[in-house]
């Protein structure tokens, strides 16, 4: 059997398009039996919250405000023409009626494959955010030289 | 010695190779799994990474236009 090959990547964007090319790179890697690491930090949180609506959650008020306006999986904005927040349900129908998969569908499959999540420890702390804020399937909270040491030898994307 | 089918040809990409690992792995040692498939990136690729994670590719044969059957034993 070849050695595995492995692809990391660092999931810094909150857009639903760019959720949408995070997972579909991650199942499909983890498909064809890469080792995948995503390392979510900043916006790029907001996509594995435990909430997937909007909820008051964080340490001090800010951090509770900004985590609401924020949302969860659910409320990825469009990066373009989101109108208001409609466009994420528009383009999941269009997606849907042409057969390709759904957000949530690629997130549950990246899951089912075993794509490695992680989350940085700094943006984390910064949202007033604990582990306990995002889904069990988190595997660790990290900083940079964990992440380096994880990605070493493979090829590695910031999206 | 069972035998699991497999349709991915409404599939796209990744749901295409998602679809046949998750199938693959519920093979034993042994078993065949028969997916139907389109030409293109899932002809292309299908049997080659089954290959690369160790599967056999026993057969690969067009049925009808532009849809193959490829035959994978663990």
């Amino acid at each position: 059997m070849a050695e595995k090959n492995k692809l990391s990547i660092i999931c810094m964007s909150g857009d639903f398009d760019k959720a949408i090319a995070v997972f579909t790179l991650a199942s499909g890697a983890a498909a064809v039996n890469y080792e995948v690491n995503l390392f979510f930090t900043f916006w790029g949180l907001n996509a594995i919250k435990k909430s997937t609506g909007r909820r008051f959650i964080g340490r001090g008020l800010l951090a509770r405000i900004f985590n609401f306006l924020l949302g969860g999986r659910n409320n990825l904005p469009l990066s373009r023409l989101n109108f208001g927040g409609a466009s994420p349900g528009l383009m999941t129908g269009l997606m849907k009626s042409r057969n390709v998969a759904t957000l949530p569908e690629l997130f549950q499959a990246s899951l089912a494959l075993g794509v490695n999540f992680y989350v940085c420890e700094m943006a984390m702390h910064v949202l007033g955010l604990t582990r306990d804020d995002f889904i069990p399937e988190v595997k660790d909270v990290l900083g940079v030289a964990t992440f380096l040491e994880l990605s070493k030898g493979g090829q590695t994307l910031f999206i | 010695m069972s035998i699991l089918n497999l349709d991915i040809t409404k599939d796209r990409c990744p749901m295409t190779f998602v679809k046949t690992k998750l199938k693959l792995e519920e093979l034993e040692p042994g078993d065949t799994l028969e997916i139907l498939l389109t030409a293109g990136e899932p002809l292309n690729n299908v049997p080659r990474t089954a290959t690369e994670q160790g599967y056999t590719v026993l057969e690969t044969t067009l049925v009808k236009e532009n849809i193959y059957k490829v035959v994978i034993r663990k």
